[in-house]
């Protein structure tokens, strides 16, 4: 068998494991700011750019995309190299997915905080970056298969089989969740509305954890943690199983983030049972990593790359014991809108994600500038101060959400809301977000002590750009009936179409339904679009990212109607591209704000949103200043009235032509009403819209006053 | 481009009798197959894969 020579390409590896370092530290820096925020509305700094509706997302994206983001990156491209005894299939396919992803990245750097985004969830990124993030993530997919087929290896690893699922499902997420109608080179609209934009974007959230945070890292885990516990995974039956179950079940999951809202029940139903189910196939994975280091907990004591790693293992399987939990329609109308899932999503982010990473770079970095590690007991203070502060991170925020939902539930004898301000059981919590703080702050300590260790670490060693190695080559086998593809080379097209077949079942079944019409009856005869004042004001609702801790679905629980009005109902959302629904109540739902008793004076909107402390004492939300400076920009209203009807909400033909007129009129109306209050502002403020929208909230049904 | 108004979805509830079907005969064809149709000197191969040294030259 004649050896072939060739060599692995560790440049690549180098720079993603940089990129990865240096987003990290970027995106918690945001996620830090964005948690001082919620307990000192000071650091907002009265800056658009600073605000926390903006830096939330900020945070969000670079963690996932950023840090986790070029972390895979890094761990794919030099274990599928090794696993399959072949260099990348193409060096320059290589550079141009990490450029491509860095300029990605840079792009959402500079566009969110300008208030660029969609408003969806983990998806916020405008049209142009999402065609952008296509065309990469496919550069990638190209380099990773094309790699696969040219291999030395005759089977595959089941840590590859978890890199092309990745490959495979997140296109499919993204493509489908991205379907938009552009207005601007900035702004579109979903082309889904209210509740089928928000199945559709919950299918796509749940699944960037599932596909995102997790297959590829299960991946990673199968190939790390054996190479650092220096001994096999302890069942690779079990994994094969692991592998099928969890790519299958995974995909049905996501209307478990949509219990008790508007959804129909079936199909919460359905999210609740592949939620439960989903429990064995994550916990067969967390046992397969556990019991791969039997025989081996010695050296766990001594080796940080081992500690990172079972901790990390560990904190997976806390993460998706909770993840099932939270699922059951009970607990989550109890943890819903609340910080417990802020709590879960971290333990999860930082725990499972953040530690794998921290292991696997600990053990990268050695082995490619042949070298070790600089300082192992800097590790380990980098390893207790990550671990402390996953502990003050999430513990608090377990207390705060159990605590607020209590205080949102309680009724007294009389049978009234204990809590009728919203703002009591915000103050109440702020010790617990002030101990969130601290915890971020320990794990980024941990963080920084990990970036001098590894620029000490490849300091003393010499990197190895390609590291020379050899095989024999694979055998071609050549099929009968005249085909000179290979049994080999086929092999992994029909995996990767196995894959795709296992989530599009999940995928379809939930989707189909949901998207059953009845043509010609409407739910709700008096839901109406929005006006173009009051669409404006959307728009500006969406750029300033108040969906972050303001819901809009009430959901049909006695305190809740108390509190805030009639629950909410399918044929309300009609017309909302995107839909608005939100995921967490930092402040009070507002999807009846215009109404009853919660509607207030155009007067209090425009003072609270000046300075919300003045008007609510105590108040954490930020001011928005300018909102009364900035004017509203009437040139788009004829573009985003045909946009909108091309997605279909029934704006008579030539509307748009019209529309600044009846934009103006309503504009002034306010305007007049401000000024009986002795308020004098321009017809055309930012703030109008704002208003404007706010009022609009809940009046299309009738609701109980 | 589709309208936004839900009707009663005739007998709903076949479809998560489907997706239970599907999966519980997927997953038992599955555990079959792992434990039946995959012989052991592949597994070994595999499961020592990551940690068997390629000849350097």
């Amino acid at each position: 068998m004649e050896l072939e020579k060739f060599s692995y390409d560790n440049k690549i590896v180098k720079y993603f494991t940089i990129a990865s370092i240096v987003f990290g530290v970027v995106a918690m820096l945001a996620g830090l700011t964005a948690a001082i925020q919620l307990f000192y509305p000071a650091f907002n700094f009265d800056l658009q750019y600073t605000t926390f509706g903006r830096v939330r997302p900020l945070h969000t994206n670079a963690i996932i995309f950023g840090f986790v983001g070029n972390a895979m990156f890094a761990g794919v491209y030099y274990s599928l190299q090794r696993l399959l005894k072949a260099r990348m299939y193409n060096d320059t396919l290589s550079w141009i997915n990490f450029y491509g992803w860095q300029l990605i990245l840079l792009a959402a750097a500079i566009t969110l905080p300008l208030g660029y985004t969609t408003s969806k969830e983990y998806a916020e990124l405008e049209w142009p970056i999402d065609i952008a993030i296509t065309l990469i993530w496919v550069v990638f997919g190209i380099n990773m298969i094309g790699t696969i087929i040219k291999r030395r290896e005759r089977h595959m690893y089941v840590a590859i089989w978890f890199y092309i699922a990745t490959f495979v499902t997140v296109a499919v997420l993204h493509i489908v969740n991205s379907v938009e109608i552009p207005v601007t080179l900035f702004k579109s609209y979903s082309w889904y509305a209210g509740v089928q934009d928000a199945l559709v974007q919950w299918w796509y959230g749940h699944n960037a954890v599932a596909f995102f945070l997790t297959t590829p890292f299960l991946g990673i885990m199968y190939y790390y943690l054996p190479k650092a516990a220096n001994r096999p995974v302890y069942s690779y039956r079990l994994s094969i199983i692991h592998f099928w179950s969890l790519i299958f079940i995974y995909i049905w999951a996501g209307p478990h983030h949509l219990l008790y809202t508007s959804l129909p029940d079936w199909a919460q139903s359905l999210g609740v049972v592949f939620s439960i189910m989903l429990l064995a196939p994550s916990w067969g994975g967390m046992l397969n990593g556990l019991m791969t280091l039997r025989g081996a907990w010695d050296r766990v004591r001594e080796d940080p790359v081992l500690k990172f790693m079972v901790v990390a293992v560990t904190a997976y399987g806390m993460a998706t014991f909770e993840g099932p939990m939270l699922s059951l329609k009970n607990v989550s109308a109890i943890a819903h809108y609340t910080d417990w899932i802020v709590a879960h999503v971290h333990v999860g982010g930082l725990g499972w994600n953040g530690f794998l990473i921290f292991g696997m770079f600990y053990w990268l970095v050695p082995k490619m500038w042949k070298t070790e590690l600089f300082s192992r007991s800097l590790a380990n203070t980098h390893f207790w101060l990550g671990t402390l502060g996953i502990i003050f991170y999430a513990l608090p925020l377990y207390i705060a959400g159990i605590t607020q939902a209590s205080m949102w539930k309680q009724f007294d004898a009389d049978g009234f809301l204990v809590y009728k301000n919203f703002l009591e059981t915000v103050v109440q919590i702020l010790p617990m977000y002030m101990l969130r703080a601290v915890g971020g702050s320990l794990y980024l300590s941990g963080v920084l002590i990990m970036i001098f260790n590894l620029m000490k670490t490849a300091g003393k060693g010499s990197f190895v750009s390609d590291e020379a190695a050899e095989a024999p080559a694979l055998e071609k086998k050549v099929i009968t009936g005249g085909h000179w593809h290979s049994v080999l080379e086929r092999k992994p097209i029909i995996f990767t179409v196995l894959s795709l077949i296992a989530i599009l079942i999940g995928g379809l079944i939930e989707m189909v339904p949901t998207f059953l019409i009845k043509s010609n009856v409407p739910t709700i005869a008096s839901v109406k679009p929005y006006t173009p004042l009051e669409l404006h004001g959307r728009d500006i609702y969406i750029r300033e990212g108040c969906n972050n801790c303001h819901s809009q679905m009430i959901r049909p629980f006695r305190d809740e109607t108390e509190r805030y009005g009639e629950y909410s109902k399918a044929g309300e959302f009609v017309y909302d591209h995107p839909f608005l629904w939100g995921s967490k109540r930092t402040g009070p739902d507002l999807a009846r704000e215009g109404v009853g008793k919660l509607k207030k004076s155009n007067s209090w909107h425009f003072y609270h949103m000046l300075d919300p402390g003045q008007v609510s004492e105590g108040s954490i939300m930020p001011s928005y200043p300018w909102l009364f400076e900035q004017m509203i920009d009437k040139e788009l209203t004829p573009g985003k009235i045909n946009a909108l009807r091309t997605v279909g909400v029934p704006y008579a033909e030539g509307y748009e032509n019209t529309a600044n007129d009846d934009l103006a009129a309503q504009a002034k109306g306010i305007t007049e009403n401000l000024a009986a209050e002795d308020i004098e502002i321009s017809d055309d403020a930012e703030i109008i819209a704002l208003i404007a929208y706010l009022q609009r909230l809940g009046k299309d049904i009738t609701v109980k006053d | 481009m589709f309208k936004y108004y839900f009707e009663q979805v005739n007998g709903v509830e076949i479809w998560p009798i489907i997706s239970l079907s599907i999966f519980f005969i997927f997953f038992v064809g599955l555990l079959w197959w792992v434990y039946k149709g995959v012989d052991n000197s592949y597994i070994d191969e595999m499961k020592n894969l990551p940690i068997t040294k390629t000849p350097k030259s």
